[in-house]
């Protein structure tokens, strides 16, 4: 008995050891993500926007793009509403509301989600999250299968279509090389009317929360961004409901790994049941098959031996 | 399992690549568990047929 | 067309060599172009519509009718009715056929087409349905190409690399079903990541339900059919065996059909219940909602019936085509129709003529080897120095 009450005390240690591991493990947070912690993010005062286009000649500037067709300072392309495009990560399109005087405007880039579908949909992992909070893409590893546009619930990537050999998905990388150096993305530090802050996440949602209690006649009561599809790195605020700045309220707050991981659960498991039943399937009919044969044979030999016994 | 996650985007990544190593071992593992469970019956009927 | 199957002494100048050059010529010229000058220069593919026909007919529509290979060897092989067995050689050859011309269409979508097995050997996006498509499909392919190679074995007389592989048969048949619930399936799971872009009568957490089931339809109903086209066009190529089954088949597998189209009715209800999207089913995509539930999976469910319980071949046959076209329907409207619904008309997506060339050019690619395979192997008639070996 002595050893096996020191086996015991043995088991008792272990078990101490695991709790003590599955704490640590549940403190590193296996079961609910909020994301990377002090991740950076920007946010789009609607209210204070101009139109003026500057953040597009920025962005187009910073990132090296082709000289559009229409120099930025002509105006008149906020008549036609426009989307981001494999030149222009970046737009401004102009919205008549008729509660409002005057007009209002509304930047589009990549959100920057914090659960990004296009990195879900991804299947060579040639998106990604950074700690940073912008979301990168690698042109090496693309393949080209466009799903990341599929996916993506803001219409934001752009694919290089008259590329022959070598296309790859354009979009916003938050200026991801200019913020890990400490500078500002190209788009915010060219504003003019500070319609753009660039910050900690979730200083900017304090910031957004501060300047609605302060001006609630200026602004609707909400912070696109703040849990669309999870919650995104760009954050809005709007005088009007963001579905007059064609922004979709109906994206809902599913994160979109989540979309498919019911589907994505169910393969492991057919793959470990559908042969256990297909081969029961197999043996049972092969099983009736053998009897038949031995019947059949049994039939046989009792035709044989009663046609003996006649003889 | 020190990889501390912050994203479910990470965490599925990791526990799908996991996922898929576990599905072709089920795929070879009850191929050979079948070969192992019936062997024995094959055998007999070889014999008797 | 029945010159076509005759062989030698004829002239080459048969209407079917000639239209088949003509749209192989046709296709060459429009690959050359979308290898020089992009996916632009062929497609009205756009930021907003990433996935035209391409996607929707060459993949999903190709996989669903190359269905056929697993739904008759599992029939065959692991549920025992072996009455069928005369009906596993050609669809296993048109499932080989199919897999095999989906993965080249591929390569003319994907942007760096020589990049298709980095999923596999650089990165591993594990979260991806399309990975999981990715690595079924490679797999699937393999495991048909097993299945295919007795009859060019046979051909070629290499009897004991032969006798080698079919000894895999149950194995690859197994390995084979499941590869195909899981691939066919997480096709319609590929839209699952995108509730905002597909209609929501047609958007379910069923999806992958609903692909994997109509797959098996579309299955079913292929082998019908191509039996059917086999039988006018090469029926000197037949055995009595396969000529003797073939009325078998074509009732047993009609039946099959019948059956599971009708659960295929229900499971859509439910997905309908599931939303709460009855109220939709009064607008215009609703229409087309029902004219694909009650014409494509309704009508045909009961006249396969009918036509079962009379014996009446030629009602079955032309039911297998009046499904086949609804299936097809059913993977353009998820892939195209309802997809970006909410999308002004102008930035939605029409195919451009030379991606419809392309897609026909690929299925006549595939019909001309198939004819080059079924005139000189085994498919419709047991090997002589084989018979009764498998």
């Amino acid at each position: 008995m002595s050893i096996s009450r020191r086996k015991f005390l043995g088991w008792v240690g272990a078990a101490g050891v695991g709790t003590v591991v599955a704490r640590s493990a549940h403190a590193s947070g296996n079961k609910h993500f909020e994301g990377y912690p002090g991740s950076f993010g920007v946010l789009h005062d609607m209210t204070r926007c101009v139109g003026c286009r500057s953040c597009e000649a920025a962005c187009n500037h910073v990132n090296s793009l082709p000289a559009p067709e229409q120099p930025f300072t002509d105006l008149s392309v906020l008549m036609q509403e426009r989307r981001t495009t494999e030149k222009s990560f970046t737009v401004v399109n102009k919205y008549s509301v008729a509660s409002r005087q005057t007009p209002l405007f509304r930047k589009i880039q990549c959100n920057h989600c914090l659960e990004p579908a296009c990195a879900s949909a991804c299947f060579v992992k040639a998106f990604q999250k950074t700690s940073t909070g912008a979301v990168i893409y690698d042109p090496s590893v693309c393949v080209g299968c466009r799903y990341c546009m599929i996916a993506c619930p803001f219409e934001i990537p752009a694919y290089e279509y008259n590329e022959a050999l070598s296309p790859r998905v354009m979009k916003c990388t938050l200026c991801y090389p200019r913020i890990s150096q400490g500078q500002l993305p190209g788009c915010v530090e060219a504003c003019p009317m500070e319609a753009l802050t660039f910050g900690k996440r979730e200083d900017l949602i304090e910031t957004a929360r501060e300047r609605i209690r302060q001006f609630p006649g200026r602004y609707v009561d909400h912070i696109y961004g703040e849990t669309e599809m999870g919650g995104t790195s760009w954050l809005y605020l709007s005088g009007v409901p963001f579905s007059q700045v064609g922004m979709r309220e109906d994206l809902g707050v599913t994160p979109a790994p989540e979309l498919t991981f019911g589907a994505l659960s169910v393969v492991p498991i057919v793959a470990g049941l559908w042969p256990v039943l297909l081969t029961g399937i197999y043996a049972i009919s092969k099983r009736k098959e053998i009897i038949f044969q031995q019947e059949l044979e049994a039939v046989k030999k009792a035709a044989q031996s009663r046609s003996k016994e006649e003889i | 399992m020190d990889t501390i996650f912050y994203t479910y985007q990470e965490f599925y990544t990791h526990t799908k690549a996991i996922a898929y190593l576990l599905m072709v071992a089920a795929l070879i593992g009850i191929a050979c568990f079948w070969k192992f469970l019936s062997g024995k019956d094959d055998a007999d009927q070889d014999r008797t047929l | 067309m029945s010159a076509t199957t005759s062989r030698g002494s004829q002239t080459w100048f048969t209407p079917f060599n000639v239209i088949t050059s003509a749209i192989i010529i046709v296709g060459l010229v429009i690959t050359f172009l979308r290898f020089t000058k992009g996916l632009g220069a062929v497609t009205h593919l756009s930021h907003d519509n990433p996935w035209g026909l391409w996607i929707s007919f060459d993949l999903l529509v190709g996989v669903a009718l190359a269905a056929g290979g697993y739904v008759t060897s599992a029939a065959v092989y692991l549920f025992g009715l072996r009455k069928y067995h005369s009906a596993v050689r050609p669809a296993v050859l048109t499932g080989f056929l199919g897999y095999a011309l989906v993965v080249f269409a591929l390569h003319y979508d994907v942007g760096r087409p020589w990049r298709l097995p980095y999923p596999f050997i650089m990165q591993q996006g594990t979260t991806s349905l399309l990975f999981e498509v990715a690595a079924c499909v490679a797999l699937y392919l393999t495991v048909l190409f097993l299945e295919f190679v007795p009859a060019a074995l046979e051909w070629l007389g290499l009897k004991r690399v032969r006798d080698l592989i079919t000894r895999l048969t149950l194995a690859l048949t197994i390995l084979g079903v499941v590869l195909s619930t899981l691939h066919q399936s997480s096709l319609g799971a590929l839209f699952l990541i995108a509730p905002s872009k597909l209609h929501p009568l047609w958007y379910s957490p069923y999806l992958p339900v609903y692909f994997f089931v109509s797959s098996i339809i579309a299955g079913l109903s292929m082998v019908i059919f191509e039996s059917t086209l086999s039988h006018h066009y090469f029926a000197d190529k037949m055995d009595q065996t396969h000529l003797d089954e073939k009325e078998g088949v074509t009732l047993g597998f009609g039946k099959a059909a019948s059956l599971v189209l009708a659960g295929y009715f229900f499971i859509k209800l439910m997905g309908v219940a599931g939303g709460d999207n009855w109220r939709l089913l009064g607008t215009s995509y609703g229409l087309w909602f029902l004219v694909e539930m009650i014409g494509f999976i309704a009508l045909p469910a009961f006249l396969y019936a009918v036509g079962v319980r009379n014996k009446d071949l030629p009602l079955i046959k032309w039911t297998a085509l009046w499904t086949i076209i609804g299936i097809v329907l059913n993977r353009l409207t998820v892939g195209l129709i309802a997809f970006n619904w909410q999308l002004p008309p102008s930035r939605r997506y029409f195919p451009h003529w030379m991606e419809i060339a392309i897609s026909i050019f690929i299925v006549t690619v595939g019909i001309v080897v198939f004819k080059f395979i079924v005139t000189r192997m085994p498919i419709f008639y047991e090997h002589p120095e084989y018979k009764d070996a498998h």
